[in-house]
């Protein structure tokens, strides 16, 4: 019998769970300890970022938000090795990535605060970004249409969606993984697999060992990464985008992870999954092993962390005042943004709703 | 100059938009080498090479979704639904998506796209092939839903259409594709959005509808005239965001109002235009409104198509009972 085609998937690992580098052959990037600190802080303001997201939940100035813990290196990762001029499309839970891209605090409380304004992200290069997608993968193509337009106009961009475990069951990503590969677009998708999908296990998504394979029937590059090691996650992004910037077609990278939080503010995890279970995850977690690498170089140690947490939390508190700060938006506002111009028949029922606010007030 | 089809001015509009405008592409199934299965991309990937007219892989989520992404990025896609049947796996990427973009980002991100799909029955196709589905899209919020009904209303909507800064579903009655011909200049001149096009005036009855159901609500003006009946046709071409007052104003002057339409009865955009009219024009009314619809069934195949569809006779007599019971 002859063998058609054969694949294997290489797993991607610098640092194990206590941060001892399990490779010798450290990518440039990370022999740069200034930079690997900055990607520590930005870790450790995701963290605190997410915990005053919840905190605010939790009293009644958030609706629900869905918790990045956890995520932190995947996130990082991701953010730090795309470029300015990159598009990227999210699902909802990449604040790690998105703050690195300039989408302010503030900005995501307006979101899950209630107001639409919190998609309106006003600093580049998260201006030109996709805004968070809730329907499951269908910012996949988006993505894959972003990397149409590079490709139509020529230009040296590439376009990163990312998804869940759970995501990568839908078709959307399927679709646009393969017009990807047919027409040899700058796309790189990043499955994030935390391991859950709200109650539904990875093992339930799939049959296939990894998830990254998925990217071998659509003929894309496919790599499996520890998830929870910023320096592997990094390294394999930056090689994809490398390579869908210069035309050598786009990528599919599995992040391995674990969701530490519930997923959402509304779901209780404790329903479904059990306490060793996620005892096990808290001791891989990302944060630790990048710490342990950088207190053994030399450059962190405990009163930088208390220093920076302290940072993190003003810079927190200024995000949390300036979102309760900010007025609500007219009722007008839903009629203003339907269409370009607001149509006349619209318009009628515009004149209604200003009408009825006004009697209210 | 040129007496053209409805299929052959919607190659017009295209080849005119994509030769003025770069930022025009067009893709989908079959309508690069192939010109679309109705012939609708005829020539246009010769002129503007395989990326401007993109045959995409056969998934109609894919081409739905990829139309957003270029959108966003500051494209003009058109994309092509083969058939108005295969258009519903595009509906979520439509609807959550390239319907609210805009909303939901305040503006910062837009969809200036258009899909385009064979619409409706009448041509002996399979199954599937023949839906009018207008009103699934209607009531979703920040799509413009256009329906032409002639070359030239084919012509100047679609140009209108992909100038359009927000997302058009263009539905092209496949029916009265290759019906008649009639002189379309390519001049570039678009036909305004979002208004109605009275094609025909009167003083007794007003006959509202839009797309294939035009030739009939005409010839049954012409048989009520025959018979001393004055009859106002309304071609409602732009469904939404809907032009009521021009058929508000219509109603007032007749009293009358018979709408037509091939979708099924129950929710159809008629029931919307009626209710409208009860709403706003209840004490101008000389007759209870009448709708001359297809039924609440799956449109079925073509032995019992004709059956199906609104005919002449079916509008004149409705014409006629409204006057009956004014």
């Amino acid at each position: 019998m002859s063998i058609a085609a054969k694949f294997e998937i290489e797993y991607l690992q610098y640092l194990d769970a206590e941060g001892k580098q399990v490779r010798d052959d450290l990518p440039e990037f990370a022999n740069d300890l200034n930079h690997m600190v900055e990607l520590y802080k930005l870790m450790l303001s995701t963290r605190v970022f997410d915990a005053k997201s919840v905190a605010l939940q939790r009293t009644g100035k958030l609706g629900t938000y869905a918790s990045c813990l956890g995520h932190e290196a995947a996130h990082v990762g991701i953010g730090s090795a795309m470029k300015p001029e990159d598009v990227f499309a999210p699902s909802y839970r990449e604040y790690g990535a998105q703050l690195y891209r300039g989408v302010q605090p503030r900005e995501v409380y307006m979101y899950w605060g209630g107001d639409e304004r919190g998609n309106d992200y006003q600093k580049e290069p998260a201006r030109h970004d996709f805004a968070w997608s809730v329907p499951i993968a269908t910012q996949c193509l988006h993505a894959a249409g972003s990397a149409l337009a590079f490709k139509i106009r020529n230009e040296k961009r590439v376009a990163v969606c990312t998804i869940g475990d759970g995501g990568s069951s839908k078709g959307d990503f399927y679709g646009a993984i393969n017009i990807a590969g047919a027409q040899n677009l700058p796309l790189v998708a990043v499955i994030v697999n935390n391991q859950w999908a709200i109650s539904v296990p990875r093992k339930i998504q799939s049959g296939a060992p990894t998830l990254a394979q998925k990217g071998i029937a659509a003929g894309l590059y496919c790599i499996q990464v520890d998830g929870n090691d910023i320096i592997a996650v990094r390294k394999a992004m930056g090689d994809a985008l490398d390579r869908a910037r210069n035309g050598e077609g786009g990528s599919v990278l599995e992040l391995v992870t674990y969701r530490l939080s519930d997923h959402t503010t509304a779901d209780d995890a404790r329903r479904y999954r059990g306490e060793q279970e996620v005892k096990d995850a808290w001791a891989k977690e990302p944060m630790k092993r990048l710490r342990n690498w950088l207190v053994a170089k030399g450059v962190w140690d405990d009163a930088k962390e208390e220093a920076w947490k302290n940072e993190c939390d003003e810079w927190m508190d200024n995000e949390v005042n300036a979102y309760l700060e900010t007025k609500t938006q007219p009722v007008t506002a839903m009629f203003d943004y339907t269409f370009a111009e607001v149509p006349a028949d619209l318009a009628k029922q515009r004149d209604l709703a200003l009408q009825l606010d006004k009697k209210a007030h | 100059m040129a007496q053209i089809t409805l299929i052959e001015a919607v190659t017009q509009a295209l080849a005119y938009e994509m030769a003025h405008d770069e930022s025009v592409v067009v893709l989908g199934e079959d309508v690069g080498v192939n010109g679309g299965v109705f012939r609708a991309t005829q020539g246009l990937q010769e002129k503007f090479g395989e990326l401007r007219v993109l045959d995409t892989p056969l998934d109609e989520t894919t081409i739905a979704g990829v139309t957003v992404g270029l959108a966003a990025q500051g494209m003009k896609p058109v994309a092509e639904a083969q058939f108005e049947g295969f258009i519903y796996p595009m509906m979520e990427q439509i609807a959550c998506h390239a319907a609210r973009l805009r909303n939901r980002t305040r503006g910062r991100i837009t969809v200036p796209a258009v899909w385009r799909a064979p619409w409706g029955g009448g041509i002996r196709a399979p199954e599937h092939h023949s839906e009018a589905n207008e009103h699934l899209f209607t009531n979703i919020p920040g799509l413009r839903v256009v329906m032409p009904s002639s070359p030239a209303r084919a012509y100047g909507l679609l140009l209108a259409a992909i100038r359009d800064p927000d997302p058009v579903m263009f539905f092209e009655p496949k029916r009265i594709y290759r019906q008649y011909k009639e002189e379309v200049p390519d001049d570039g001149e678009a036909l305004p959005l979002d208004v109605c096009f009275v094609l025909r005036d009167g003083t007794d009855v007003t006959i509202v509808t839009w797309g294939a159901q035009v030739k009939e609500a005409l010839e049954a003006a012409d048989e009520l005239a025959a018979e001393g009946i004055s009859a106002e046709v309304i071609d409602v071409a732009t469904l939404t965001p809907l032009d009521f007052d021009t058929i508000a104003e219509s109603v007032q002057k007749t009293g009358r109002c018979v709408i037509v339409h091939e979708a099924p009865k129950t929710a159809g955009f008629g029931a919307e235009i009626a209710a409208r009219i009860a709403e706003e024009c209840l004490y101008d009314l000389l007759a209870p409104v009448e709708r001359v619809t297809g039924f609440d069934t799956h449109i079925p195949l073509f032995r019992l198509e004709m059956k199906y569809l609104p005919s002449t006779e079916r509008v004149v007599e409705a014409a006629k009972r409204t006057l009956a019971n004014s």
